[in-house]
C-alpha cells in the first residue's frame, strides 16, 4: 500500500493538468468520430475489414499479453524481454518452414507442416523464457524493483541483437501455408481464412489457459504463489518450480503468438518484437495486468482500437495517412491507462 | 468547540478553555466499508506529553497518519494552531510545525546518521535550488548551520559524535530510534508524534527513552504525542491519556483515571475482566 | 562423479555455449580484422587477433571461475582439484570449439546460421587442416582452462600482478588507433614504430609493457593497503593544492586534446561528449532522484528539432533562421516545458509504470515527428536540413569539440553541485523512502519536477548541439536506443555518479566508436553489460557511496573504526503504517 497521494487533496494543479489532458484527447476522437462518419469516406465493408482484422490482431496481441501478466502476477516485475521471447521462435522455426517448403512438405501436408513450424517455434520461446529467468531473473529475485526491469532491457537487446548476429540482420517471409489463403463464408460474413484461423487458434489456446489455470493443481499453486509466495512455500508448494512453470508457458503462448502473427504480417527480422511486446504490455495493463481475463480482453481491445481508431477518430481531421499514427495510439492508450487507472479495468484494486 | 469526555472520565484534566495545539473534531475514516476512525475527538495540550493508547487494530495509526496528511479524513476536522490541517500534504503539515516517527522505523538507511538529520531540517532552510551552483554566501552559511544543528540534535537525543558518519541502517536498533526522533526534530516542531517509540527495546533501553521523551519536552518546550504499548511508560511520562478500542475513543483522562476505567479494562482483556 | 569434476563439466558447458554464441553471432569472425599483437619476430606473419581471442578469453576466465568456487559450502579446494577443474572447463570448451568449427567447415547449418561458413572453420583452426586444427583446439582450450584456474593457486600478489599486466597489454593493443594517432600527432614516430607494427602491438613491447605493469603492481601493493596512501595524499590542505593542480592539468589535457589526436579521434570525442551531456542529464533523473526514464531520447529530440526549426533555412514551415546561439534559450524554455509536461501526469506512478510511460512519451515523440502529419512543419521522414553549424565553431569535430566540452563542464559542475546541496539531499531522501522523505519535509512533488526539468534541459542542449554538428536530423536518429545507450552507461559507471558517468561514455560510446569493428555488436555488447552489471555489480564500476549502501544489505566494514555498532539490526519491511 502507498502510504502517500492516496487521498484527495484541495485544489491541484496537476490533477487539473491531467483531467483536462484526458478530457482533451476524448474530446478529440468523439469530434474526429463524428468527422469521419459524417463524411463518409468508409463504407460499411471498410469497417468490418477494419474490425475483423482488429480481433484477430487483437488475439494475438492476447496471447502475448498472457506472457506479459502471468510473470507479473507472480513477480511483480515487467519482463520486458518478453518480445523477444516472442521473436526468437518465431524467427528460428522460419528456417524449418524454409526447409520444408525446400522439400515440398508444406504443399503435401500443409496442416502438419503448420503444427511442426508452431511445435518449434513453442520449443524454442519456452527455453528462451525459462533460461532468462533462470540466468537473469531468479538471482534478482529480492532485488530493488528496477534492477530486475534493467536487466530485463539488457536481456532484451541481447537476445535482439543475438538474432541478428545469427540470423542477419535482413528481412525474411515465411513460406506460404496454402489452406490459410483466401476467404472463407461464414454467418454470412466473407472473412479471410487466414484471421479467422488466428482468432480461433488463440481464442482457443486463451480458454484453454483459463481453464488450466483454474482447474488443474499447478494452476491452484500458481494462484498460490501469485497471492503471497512465503505461505505458498510453507504451504509445500515448490516456488521455484511454480515460477519456471510460469515463464514456461508465457514463452509457449509466445511461440505460437508469434506464428499467428505471421501469417498476419509476414515479415520476419531480429526487431519484429520490439512493437509487438510493447502493445501486448499495453493490452494486459489496459486488462489490469496480474489478471489473465483482462490481458485477453485487453488484447482484444487494444486490437480493435488500432484497427479501428486511426481511421475513426483521425481521418476526420483530414490528417495525412493515419494508419501511420495507430502506433501513436497505441503508447497514448498505454499511457493514459497508467496514468488515470493503473490497475487497469479487470485489475485487483493496486495503488499504483 | 465540543469536547466531549468519555462519560466514564468526568474528572476534567484540560477544561475546554485550555490551549491546546492540536484538536481533532470527530474524526471519521473509512477504508471502503471498514471505518478506521469513527467520531474521535481528541485534543493535544501545549506544553504535555500525551499518550494515545488502544489494543492492536484500535486505529490509532490510521489517527497518527491522519494527523500527519498520509490519510486524509473522511469526515470531521483536524486543527492546529487553530488552523486546519486536513487536505494538506505531509510536507506541508511539517512545516506548520508537526513533526513525526514511524513505529516501524523509516530512516533513510544509506545516507549518513547526519545527512538524515539534516534531511529532516530541509523544511526550515530556505536556499533555492540554484543557489548551490552559484556558491551563493548566503547558501554555504545555511548548510552550515544546517550542519552545526543537526550535531546539536545528535547531541540532544544522545548519539555519538563518531557514529555521525555511518550509515543510517549500520546503527543498533535503539539508536535508530533516536536518530529518527533527532531527523524529526530537525524541522523544529511544535508538536512531535511518536509512533510507538520503544518497541522492541528492552527494559533498559525503554527507561532511557522514557526519559528521554521527558527531556525533549522540557528543553525544546514541545508538546508531545505518543502511541505506545508498553504501560510503564505510557503511566510513566504521559500527563493525558487518550483510549481508543475499535476505532473509537472510550476513554479519556489522567493515567490514574484510565488505569481504573472498567471500559479500558475490558478493552485489554475482554469482557468481563473489569468485574473479576 | 565428485563435485569438482561435475562443476568442472558444467563450467566447460557454460563456456562451450558462450563459444558458441560468440562464433555464431559473428564476433569471432569479424573481430579477426583486428590484430592485437604482433607475433613475426617468433611466427612468420603470426598474430594474435581480436577474434580468436574472444572465445580464448572466455574459457580463461570460466576456468578461473570455476576453479575459484569452494567444493561445498565449507571446504575450499585443493590446488590439485582447482587446475583439474580449470582444465575440465578448457578441454569441454575446445570440443565445443572444435565441433563449430567442423559444422562451420561442413556448411550444414550455413542456411540458418549466416556466420557458420567455412571462414569461421579456418579462424578457429587457425589455418591448419582439420585434423591438427582440433587437436590443437583441445590443447589450447585445456591450457586456457589450466591457467584460468592457475589465477586461484598463484600467490595473491603474483596473479594480481598478472591480470594486470594482461590487462594492460590488452587496452594498449585495443586502443592502438588512439595511442598511435596521439604518438605520431605529438613527434613521437618513432616510439610508435616501436610498439606498434601493422595496427598490432609488437610482441617484444608487449611483454616490456607486461613486466612494466607487473612490477607496478607489486611494488604499490606492498607497504599497506593503497587506501590509506590515497587518503593520506587526498586529505588535508596539502591535498586540495594537489587535487586543484590535477584538474587544471586535467583540464588543459583536454583543451588540447583535439589538437593532439587528430580530426577522426576528434570526432570521436565530441560524440563521447555528446552522451557525457545526456548522461549527465539522465543521471540527475535516474541516478539522483531515481525515476527511471526511458524516454529520454524525447529531450534530445526536442532539442535537436528546435534547433533545426530556429535555424536553418531549410526548415518547412517556420524558418525564422535566428542564430544557433540564440536559438539555445528557446531549446531550453521548450525543453523545460515538455519535461514538466511528461512529468506532472507520471509522478504518481510506481518506478516500473513509470519507465514503461516515459518510454510510450519517447516512442510518441519520434512517431509524431516522423510522421506524414507534421512533414509541413518538421519535415516528416526527410526530416530538417541545411541546420547551420553553431558559429563562431564549425561543423568540424575538432571546433564544435569546445562548447561541448564547455557545456559538459558546466552540467558536470551542476550536478555536482546540487549532489551536495540541500537539493541533492531531498532527492537521496526520495530515493530511499518516498514516504518518510516526504513526511520528513520534502515536497516530494517538487523535486521530481525539478529533477524532470533539469534532466530535460541536459537532453535537449545535447540535442542542440547535436544538430548543429550533424546539420541534417531525420527522426530516425531519435529512436529508444538512443535512451538506452544513456542508460547503459549511467549503469556501467555508477548511478547516481559523475565520473562514473564520464568512464561509462568513455567505455560504451568511445570505445566502440574506436573500434569499428564493434559498430555491429554495439547493441549486443550493451544488453550484456547492462545484464552483467545488474547481476555482478547493481552499483556500477565507481559506485556512489550511498548507492553501494542501497544495493547490498550489509554495509562496508568501516576500516579502522574498530567498535562497528553491534548487531546487524534487522529493519522491518518498510510499508505504510496503516492499521485500520
Amino acid at each position: 500500500m502507498a502510504p502517500a497521494g492516496s487521498s484527495p487533496r484541495r485544489f491541484n494543479l496537476v490533477t487539473v493538468f491531467l483531467w483536462l489532458l484526458g478530457g482533451g484527447l476524448i474530446a478529440i476522437a468523439l469530434v474526429g468520430a463524428f468527422l469521419t462518419l459524417s463524411k463518409g469516406r468508409y463504407s460499411i465493408e471498410n469497417w468490418e475489414t477494419f474490425i475483423v482484422s482488429g480481433i484477430a490482431l487483437g488475439s494475438v496481441y492476447a496471447l502475448i499479453a498472457l506472457g506479459y501478466t502471468l510473470v507479473y502476477g507472480i513477480l511483480f516485475m515487467i519482463n520486458f524481454a518478453h518480445g523477444e521471447v516472442f521473436m526468437f521462435g518465431t524467427f528460428t522455426a522460419l528456417f524449418a518452414a524454409r526447409f520444408m517448403a525446400d522439400a515440398g512438405f508444406i504443399d503435401a501436408q500443409p496442416v502438419i507442416a503448420f503444427a511442426i513450424v508452431i511445435a518449434i517455434a513453442m520449443l524454442i520461446s519456452m527455453s528462451i523464457a525459462v533460461a532468462l529467468e533462470r540466468i537473469a531473473y531468479r538471482p534478482l529475485r529480492n532485488a530493488p524493483r528496477l534492477v530486475p526491469l534493467i536487466t530485463a532491457i539488457g536481456a532484451s537487446l541481447f537476445l535482439q541483437y543475438t538474432a541478428r548476429g545469427f540470423y542477419g540482420s535482413g528481412v525474411n517471409a515465411y513460406p506460404e501455408f496454402p489452406p490459410l489463403q483466401g476467404t472463407t463464408d461464414i454467418l454470412g460474413l466473407n472473412l479471410r481464412t487466414d484471421q479467422l484461423v488466428v482468432t480461433l487458434a488463440a481464442v482457443s489456446l486463451m480458454v484453454g489457459l483459463y481453464l488450466f489455470v483454474e482447474r488443474t493443481r499447478t494452476g491452484r499453486a500458481m494462484r498460490a504463489v501469485s497471492e503471497d509466495k512465503d505461505v505458498a512455500a510453507m504451504m509445500g508448494i515448490d516456488v521455484n518450480r511454480v515460477i519456471m512453470i510460469t515463464f514456461a508457458i508465457g514463452g509457449l503462448l509466445a511461440g505460437v503468438a508469434g506464428i499467428l502473427y505471421i501469417q498476419l504480417f509476414n515479415q520476419v527480422d531480429f526487431f519484429m518484437g520490439f512493437l509487438p511486446g510493447i502493445k501486448a504490455f499495453t493490452a494486459a495493463v489496459l486488462g489490469g495486468i496480474g489478471n489473465i481475463v483482462g490481458a485477453m480482453l485487453g488484447g482484444l481491445a487494444l486490437g480493435l482500437l488500432e484497427a479501428v481508431a486511426p481511421f475513426l477518430f483521425l481521418d476526420g481531421f483530414g490528417i495525412a495517412s493515419p494508419n501511420q499514427l495507430k502506433d501513436a495510439i497505441a503508447f497514448t492508450v498505454l499511457v493514459l491507462v497508467l496514468i488515470f487507472r493503473p490497475s487497469g479495468f479487470l485489475g485487483r484494486k493496486e495503488n499504483a | 468547540m465540543s469536547d466531549q469526555r468519555a462519560a466514564a472520565a468526568p474528572a476534567a484534566a484540560t477544561a475546554p478553555s485550555e490551549d491546546a495545539i492540536l484538536r481533532a473534531d470527530k474524526v471519521t475514516i473509512r477504508f471502503g466499508g471498514l471505518v478506521a476512525n469513527r467520531d474521535v475527538d481528541f485534543s493535544v495540550p501545549r506544553g504535555r506529553i500525551v499518550s494515545l493508547i488502544g489494543p492492536n487494530g484500535a486505529g490509532k495509526t490510521t489517527f497518527f497518519n491522519q494527523l500527519t496528511g498520509l490519510l486524509s479524513p473522511t469526515s470531521g476536522n483536524i486543527t492546529f494552531e487553530g488552523e486546519s490541517i486536513v487536505g494538506l500534504t505531509p510536507h506541508e503539515i511539517v512545516e506548520r510545525g508537526i513533526g513525526r516517527t514511524f513505529q516501524n522505523i523509516r530512516l533513510f538507511g544509506a545516507m549518513t546518521v547526519l545527512a538524515n538529520v539534516m534531511v529532516g531540517r530541509h523544511v526550515r532552510m530556505s536556499a533555492p535550488w540554484w543557489g548551490s551552483l552559484l556558491k551563493l554566501p548566503r547558501v554555504r552559511s545555511e548548510e552550515v548551520a544546517t550542519r552545526q544543528r543537526a550535531r546539536e540534535l545528535l547531541e540532544l537525543v544522545g548519539l555519538r559524535r563518531r557514529v555521525e558518519e555511518q550509515w543510517a541502517k549500520n546503527l543498533p536498533y535503539g539508536d535508530q530510534r533516536r536518530l529518527e526522533i533527532a531527523r524529526a526534530l530537525a524541522s523544529d516542531p511544535k508538536l512531535l508524534l511518536l509512533d510507538e517509540p520503544t518497541a522492541g527495546m528492552n527494559p533498559g533501553e525503554t527507561a532511557e527513552m522514557t526519559r528521554l521523551i521527558s527531556r525533549l519536552r522540557d528543553e525544546l518546550n514541545l508538546s508531545i504525542l505518543l502511541i505506545e504499548h508498553d504501560m510503564k511508560v505510557v503511566m510513566g511520562v504521559s500527563e493525558q491519556i487518550t483510549v481508543l478500542d475499535h476505532g473509537e475513543k472510550i476513554a479519556y483522562g489522567t493515567p490514574e483515571e484510565v488505569r481504573s476505567n472498567p471500559m479500558v479494562i475490558e478493552a485489554y482483556l475482554g469482557k468481563g475482566a473489569a468485574s473479576a | 562423479m565428485p563435485p569438482l569434476v561435475r562443476r568442472g563439466l558444467l563450467f566447460g558447458l557454460v563456456a562451450g555455449m558462450a563459444v558458441l554464441h560468440l562464433g555464431l553471432v559473428g564476433m569471432v569472425d569479424t573481430f579477426q580484422e583486428r590484430e592485437l599483437l604482433d607475433l613475426s619476430v617468433v611466427l612468420e606473419d603470426g598474430a594474435v587477433a581480436l577474434g580468436w581471442l574472444l572465445p580464448a578469453l572466455a574459457i580463461l576466465l570460466i576456468g578461473n571461475r570455476a576453479a575459484a568456487r569452494r567444493v561445498t559450502d565449507v571446504t575450499e579446494a585443493t590446488d590439485t582439484q582447482r587446475l583439474i577443474a580449470g582444465a575440465l572447463v578448457g578441454v569441454v570448451a575446445g570440443v565445443f570449439m572444435a565441433a563449430l568449427a567442423f559444422i562451420s567447415d561442413a556448411g550444414v547449418i550455413g542456411s540458418m546460421f549466416v556466420n557458420a561458413r567455412s571462414k569461421l572453420a579456418e579462424i578457429l583452426w587457425l589455418g591448419l587442416d582439420p585434423a591438427a586444427g582440433t587437436v590443437m583446439l583441445l590443447a589450447v582450450g585445456t591450457v586456457l582452462g589450466l591457467l584460468g584456474a592457475s589465477l586461484t593457486v598463484l600467490p595473491r600478489f603474483a596473479a594480481r600482478a598478472a591480470v594486470a599486466a594482461g590487462l594492460v597489454v590488452l587496452l594498449v593493443a585495443l586502443l592502438e588507433p588512439f595511442l598511435s594517432a596521439i604518438l605520431r600527432n605529438i613527434g613521437l614516430a618513432a616510439v610508435e614504430d616501436l610498439v606498434y607494427e601493422r595496427a598490432a602491438l609488437q610482441l617484444p613491447a608487449a611483454l616490456v609493457l607486461a613486466a612494466l605493469t607487473a612490477i607496478v603492481v607489486r611494488v604499490a601493493r606492498s607497504d599497506g593497503p593503497a587506501r590509506a596512501r590515497v587518503s593520506a595524499v587526498t586529505g588535508g590542505e596539502r591535498a586540495t593544492l594537489v587535487r586543484w593542480i590535477l584538474l587544471g592539468l586535467a583540464m588543459a589535457l583536454l583543451l588540447i586534446l583535439p589538437m593532439i589526436v587528430g580530426r577522426r579521434l576528434s570526432d570521436v570525442l565530441t560524440q563521447v561528449g555528446l552522451f557525457v551531456l545526456l548522461g549527465l542529464g539522465l543521471n540527475i533523473v535516474i541516478g539522483f532522484a531515481g525515476l527511471l526514464d526511458l524516454g529520454y531520447v524525447a529531450f534530445y529530440a526536442v532539442g535537436a528539432y528546435t534547433v533545426g526549426v530556429l535555424t536553418s533555412p531549410g526548415s518547412p514551415a517556420f524558418a525564422p533562421q535566428i542564430p544557433f546561439w540564440a536559438s539555445l534559450p528557446f531549446v531550453v524554455m521548450l525543453a523545460v516545458t515538455i519535461g514538466l509536461m511528461i512529468g506532472a501526469p507520471v509522478l504518481r506512478l510506481r518506478g516500473d509504470y513509470l519507465a514503461i510511460v516515459t518510454l510510450g512519451f519517447g516512442e510518441i515523440a519520434r512517431i509524431l515527428v516522423g510522421s506524414a502529419w507534421l512533414q509541413p512543419y518538421l519535415g516528416g521522414a526527410q526530416g530538417i536540413t541545411a541546420i547551420p553549424p553553431a558559429a563562431p565553431f564549425s561543423r568540424d569535430p575538432e571546433s564544435i569539440y569546445y562548447p561541448i566540452l564547455a557545456f559538459c563542464v558546466i552540467a558536470a559542475l551542476t550536478a555536482i553541485s546540487l549532489a551536495n546541496s540541500r537539493v541533492g539531499r531531498a532527492w537521496n531522501a526520495m530515493r530511499e523512502d518516498e514516504g518518510a522523505a516526504e513526511a520528513s519535509g520534502i515536497n516530494t512533488v517538487r523535486y521530481k519536477l525539478l529533477a524532470f526539468a533539469i534532466g530535460a534541459g541536459f537532453g535537449c542542449l545535447a540535442g542542440a548541439f547535436f544538430s548543429a554538428k550533424i546539420g541534417t536530423i531525420f527522426p530516425d536518429s531519435f529512436n529508444i536506443l538512443i535512451s538506452i545507450n544513456t542508460l547503459a552507461l549511467i549503469i556501467l559507471g555508477g548511478m547516481g555518479n559523475i565520473p562514473g558517468v564520464i568512464v561509462g561514455a568513455l567505455v560504451l560510446v568511445g570505445l566502440p566508436e574506436l573500434l569499428r569493428e564493434f559498430e555491429a555488436y554495439r547493441l549486443l555488447i550493451y544488453g550484456a553489460v547492462l545484464v552483467a552489471m545488474m547481476l555482478l555489480r547493481p552499483e556500477g564500476l565507481f559506485p556512489s557511496r550511498q548507492r553501494q549502501a542501497e544495493l547490498h544489505d550489509t554495509g562496508e566494514e568501516e576500516e579502522g573504526e574498530g567498535e562497528n555498532p553491534t548487531a546487524p539490526t534487522t529493519l522491518r519491511p518498510r510499508e505504510a503504517s496503516i492499521n485500520p
